[in-house]
């Protein structure tokens, strides 16, 4: 019977039917950062467990890391303690940790790529609601809560239900100044932001199989903004070129057999789906968002929405948006003042992001009303751009040049909005308060979109001011 | 591991309006940076109770009902759809049931919330649309009378009023039969496990 990758890798990883009707999965990897872990471990502590397969779990630390403070202790005790616990955790039970004195500390979703750790046909989970983007690889990626962390460390396994399965293709070529970014904020733009509960989104199409694998994980990784748990991209050859060669690849004696066997987890052709959705890659433009919620996003030249053109429930939300947000309904985004650029996080803060903005960023200046900050998601992505000289071009331009780690994605280390500043951020959420601030304001966009932003001080189309 | 089975929740209610609410909005960043769940309870919902003045705002939270059930250490909050979308963190329904709410009735939870909510033996019921609107309706209009939420026969209750309810299989019967900490079953699976590891080449190293 014809398959889909999900049901592939589900039956590949059942170890049996619970009495409740779940299945228990096995979860060959599992990935730990700072905050969701460490009351896990205390919940082990208090049950006298062991971790089962102390090897098929990496941590790393990203969220509280200061990224313009090296030294330790940091200023910020709590952040300090939160480290320390980490590593006492992960040495205490035998876990590797990417410290950050290794050179390969990053974003926990930026971390597992980067090491060849994830692959395509296993199984990860993380206690975090972005481990989504492993699907890019054809794995099947989910986030997980504390008590499932302690679960997998436990037993090496999760109870769970299975998924539905939604085919969403989309076929084409994307415009110039059109992003991977673009393309997920339009899928929850359509979809809506719950649309994909229950679900479990694959990502195919003409658009897809030309994406890099970068690229790939900026679309996955959103998945959970539009409510769909996990997201993935069948395996490829860009897949397995991708992951030849890391720390953690198969060896050379194996590879051909990792590669047959990656290979034969794709979705078979004529496969059931339970739902398909079909988008035309010509149609997308860049995506902006305008309110609290990631669907509450426009075409950078359309107008924000009126609130008599909304159904009931979403006017209740808008409503609250255009309050939060300072901005009026049926009026043009465009132009709107931004104090602050963030561009980083494990949506777009990867070195092919860093590349295409420091392109069109060569000689220009950003605005002097914004602060704008560049945070490569990871060690190694910092080591290759400043390789590259990319740091150079950014510093040049006026942006502020940090080290790796979560930063203004989200409040939990001292980068932070200010009152009711309005960020351009590359990150994935827009929630009220997430940047720091209870009143900031969030603005999702591509990484070039923000670059636009920085340079012009306003919310503007990236392709007039780069002449893309 | 012997649990509590979870099989009725009564208590005062609390309705909490809206859709899309984020688990940001629930338990903000800033409270996680902590080695333990203790004392997430009292910011529940911290930003959306005080404005940035530190000033008390109207928000449910801050009312004397919210008060009651905080007191009681057992309540009920009503809630829109999509409750608890955005991040995974646990903290969220631990900072709610450590501030009272035994229990949630809404149109809709995101996955992961429901997850680690069952997981702490807090159950997250679902009403029709219809229903739904008068259930929130009656628990403003009637803050005195308790609500029962019941899981075994899935149906909310409260006075004289009655609302079908419904909740996934597996989540109901791991409350009702005292399972809702699924550890237990998942250690006894140990042997099955290693089985499974062994078939899986990159567990094994290759
Ligand atoms: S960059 Fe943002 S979304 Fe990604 S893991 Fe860090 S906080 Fe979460």
């Amino acid at each position: 019977m014809a398959k889909t990758l999900f049901q592939k890798v589900w039956e590949a990883h059942t170890v049996r039917q619970l009495p409740n009707g779940q299945t228990q999965l096995f979860i060959g990897t599992h990935l730990i950062h700072e905050v969701t872990s460490p009351q896990a471990f205390g919940m082990l502590r208090d049950l006298g467990l062991k971790v089962k397969y102390p090897q098929r779990t990496f941590a790393t630390v990203d969220h509280i890391v200061p990224t313009n403070e090296l030294k330790e202790p940091y200023s910020d005790p709590i952040a300090q303690e939160m480290i320390e616990a980490l590593r006492k955790n992960t040495k205490d039970f035998g876990i590797r940790f990417f410290d950050t004195n290794t050179g390969t500390q990053g974003i926990v979703h930026m971390v597992g790529p980067e090491q060849g750790i994830t692959q395509p046909g296993t199984t990860i989970a993380c206690g975090d609601s972005h481990t989504a983007t492993h699907g890019a690889f054809g794995a099947i990626a989910f986030g997980i809560g504390t008590t499932q962390v302690r679960d997998v460390l436990a037993t090496q396994t999760l109870a769970l239900s299975a998924l539905k399965v939604r085919r969403i293709e989309v076929n084409g070529q994307l415009s110039p100044g059109v992003y991977a970014k673009d393309v997920i904020l339009h899928i929850i733009r359509v979809l809506g932001v719950n649309g994909g509960i229950g679900f479990a989104y694959e990502y195919a199409g003409t658009t897809f199989d030309g994406f890099s694998l970068e690229e790939r994980m900026t679309v996955c990784n959103m998945s959970i903004e539009g409510g769909a748990r996990c997201g993935y991209v069948n395996p490829d050859q860009k897949t397995f070129d991708y992951i030849q060669g890391k720390p953690y690849a198969p060896k050379a004696a194996d590879w051909d057999a990792a590669v047959a066997r990656w290979a034969s987890f794709a979705s078979d052709a004529g496969c059931h789906y339970d739902d398909v959705v079909k988008f035309n890659a010509a149609e997308i433009r860049p995506t902006v968002t305008w309110g609290i919620t990631p669907g509450q996003a426009i075409f950078i030249d359309e107008k924000m929405p009126a609130l008599e053109t909304l159904n009931a429930a979403d006017r209740a939300t808008a409503e609250d948006a255009y309050k939060h947000m300072k901005l009026a309904p049926d009026t043009a985004i465009k132009g709107t003042k931004v104090d602050v650029c963030f561009l980083g996080s494990c949506t777009n803060g990867r070195i092919s992001d860093l590349r295409e903005v420091a392109k069109y960023l060569k000689g220009r200046k950003v605005s002097p009303t914004v602060k704008a900050i560049v945070v490569p998601g990871s060690q190694l992505t910092a080591i290759q751009a400043v390789h590259e000289g990319l740091d150079k071009i950014y510093i040049e331009a006026g942006f502020e040049w940090r080290g790796a780690g979560c930063s203004m994605c989200l409040a939990m280390n001292p980068d932070k909005l200010v009152g009711d500043q309005l960020c351009a951020s590359s990150s994935n959420r827009n929630f009220k308060g997430r940047q720091g601030s209870q009143t900031g304001r969030t603005i999702l966009m591509s990484p070039l979109m923000v670059a636009a932003a920085a340079i012009t001080g306003q919310v503007t189309d990236a392709r007039e001011v780069f002449k893309v | 591991m012997s649990l509590a089975k979870v099989t009725q929740v009564k208590g005062l209610a609390l309705a909490v309006p809206g859709d899309d609410i984020d688990t940001d909005r629930i338990i903000p960043a800033r409270f996680l940076r902590c080695v333990t769940f203790d004392g997430l309870g009292e910011h529940a919902f911290r930003d959306e109770r005080t404005g940035p003045d530190g000033l008390e705002r109207p928000h449910p939270m801050n009312s004397a009902q919210a008060a009651r059930i905080a007191a009681a250490k057992q309540g009920v909050m009503v809630v829109g759809f999509n409750f608890g979308c955005g991040s995974s963190r646990e903290h969220a329904p631990q900072s709610l049931w450590r501030f009272g709410f035994t229990a949630f009735v809404g149109g809709s939870f995101a996955e992961i919330f429901f997850g680690n909510s069952t997981t702490l033996g807090v159950p997250c019921l679902t009403l029709s649309k219809d229903d739904l609107a008068e259930c929130d309706a009656f628990v403003r209009a009637n803050p005195e009378v308790e609500l029962t939420v019941d899981v075994q026969n899935l149906v909310v209750t409260a006075g004289a009023k009655s609302w079908k309810a419904s909740i996934a299989a597996s989540a109901r019967d791991g409350l009702v039969n005292g399972k809702w900490d699924p550890i237990a079953d998942l250690l006894e699976g140990a042997p099955a496990v290693d089985k499974t590891a062994g078939t899986l080449a990159y567990v094994v190293g290759k």
